[in-house]
């Protein structure tokens, strides 16, 4: 692990994240352009869902983002913790409201195709759902958290015992959720013996994902950037003041 | 006498001299569950099929009402630092605090578990089940929520954060609980998850629980 530390001195990290800013940009611009013309014009309706499939290009890739920036956060809060690197710390800080907004996206989307396919807007029979909302819960916790302390090294601290805890919970909840009522089509992009999708279907949202990683990569650089240059600022102030 | 016990024996003590603990957690449970009624009409059949569930979301919020005076008393007059201070881990410490906790909150709503499951029509063959699941299912409410509490014990006004932090959290021991209940002819599987659920919290809550106050110690 000591490799990664070299990426914990603030200044490379702006010299790397400078570097590597536009290119995440670019690419994000061309995969959703690419993504969303394949997913809402250029790939062929479903046999049984009709057109409301094309709902399923948004969802399934911010319900994946939204469980992978909660490990993220969670990965980001333990390297914080342990090593105490203000900038894991940031990382993690800045993962949460992205994190948040992915999951109010999958429970939107999923609640607009859940309209027309089990009638409901909500449907609390269905597993997947409601543990979303219980994610948006944990995230809206650990944003809370970092809001109410003061100083923002303890309040690095406490949200990460906090997203530590979270990381534990989310299989059980998720478990528990399911053993509870299930409604929902066994998953079917990451099954056993390859994906059941056809591959019309498979490509664009496979696209979709890669452009959902890149905006998150974007916005991850630009939000932690933003942070860093507001700590400079301020130590600048504290010299001024103090001189 | 092991610094364990003496812990719990003055947490015991507290709550016995300060009065109004066991009292103010079991009659909040009482009239949350006696709300019910009101709310959802006196048809028996219908009150009988939401029982569980009204039980078990009573118990919760109850545990919760009473999860500030776990920590925020001893942080406030000082006698964390002593606590923390001892040769025994904090670990321990913690664990002890939980079982006072569980002792003064959760032992008294196992009792009390009964008589609202008479308020609420609850069926007769279902009141060992419900007494077996609250009393394995409330050991997790402190455990799980002794972990907010440790969170927000240095913060002031810090327990009007304290549901959004633990009510997610206690949702599996609500599932499992509410589960075992409403069916007790098949409670024998939910009731072995609520008790793993309580296992892995006994193992884990005062782990994360003990950083969170040593962070608030500092």
């Amino acid at each position: 692990m000591s490799g990664w530390h070299r990426f914990a001195n603030p200044t490379r990290f702006s010299r790397l994240s400078a570097r590597i800013l536009p290119w995440a940009l670019a690419l994000t611009i061309v995969l959703f352009a690419a993504g969303l013309y394949l997913a809402l014009v250029g790939s062929p309706p479903d046999a049984r869902q009709k057109d409301t499939v094309r709902i399923m290009y948004i969802h399934v890739p911010a319900a994946w983002m939204a469980l992978s920036t909660y490990v993220l956060m969670a990965i980001f809060s333990g390297m914080g913790f342990i090593w105490k690197h203000p900038l894991a710390d940031i990382a993690a800080k800045n993962c949460a409201p992205v994190g948040a907004g992915f999951t109010l996206l999958a429970l939107i989307t999923g609640a607009l195709w859940g309209a027309p396919m089990w009638g409901t807007w909500w449907e609390w029979g269905d597993a997947r759902l409601t543990s979303f909302l219980i994610l948006f819960f944990l995230y809206l916790g650990y944003i809370a958290l970092w809001q109410v302390f003061e100083d923002p090294e303890k309040a690095a601290r406490a949200a990460a015992i906090l997203a530590l805890v979270g990381l534990i919970n989310i299989p059980v909840i998720h478990f528990s959720v399911q053993w509870w009522n299930t409604l929902h089509q066994p998953a079917s992009v990451f099954r056993r013996g390859g994906p059941t999708i056809d591959p019309a279907m498979l490509w664009p949202l496979f696209i979709m994902l890669a452009a959902f990683e890149a905006y998150f990569v974007s916005v991850l650089l630009l939000r932690i950037r933003a942070e860093v240059a507001e700590w400079r600022v301020r130590a600048l102030q504290m010299m001024q003041a103090e001189a | 006498m092991s610094p364990f016990l003496a812990v719990v024996r003055r947490d015991l003590l507290i709550a016995r001299r300060q009065g109004g603990g066991s009292l103010l957690a079991v009659a909040f449970f009482v009239v949350v569950a006696a709300l019910f009624p009101f709310a959802v009409g006196a048809d028996p059949i219908s009150l009988r099929q939401v029982a569980p569930g009204v039980i078990w979301v009573s118990a919760l919020l109850a545990t919760l009402l009473s999860l500030d005076r776990l920590f925020q008393a001893d942080f406030e007059d000082g006698s964390l630092d002593v606590l923390a201070l001892s040769p025994q881990p904090l670990f321990f410490t913690v664990l002890a605090k939980v079982l006072a906790h569980w002792l003064v909150v959760g032992l008294p709503l196992v009792i009390a578990s009964p008589l609202v499951g008479v308020l609420l029509n609850l069926p007769v063959e279902a009141f060992p089940v419900l007494v077996a699941a609250t009393l394995i299912g409330t050991p997790a409410l402190s455990l799980v929520g002794a972990i907010g509490a440790a969170l927000t014990a240095g913060i002031r006004r810090g327990g009007v954060l304290v549901p959004l932090l633990v009510l997610p959290l206690y949702i599996p021991t609500l599932i499992f609980g509410v589960a075992a209940t409403a069916d007790p002819a098949h409670a024998a599987e939910p009731l072995m998850l609520l008790g793993a659920v309580s296992l892995v919290s006994l193992v884990l809550a005062p782990l994360a629980s003990a950083a969170a106050l040593r962070l608030a110690l500092e």
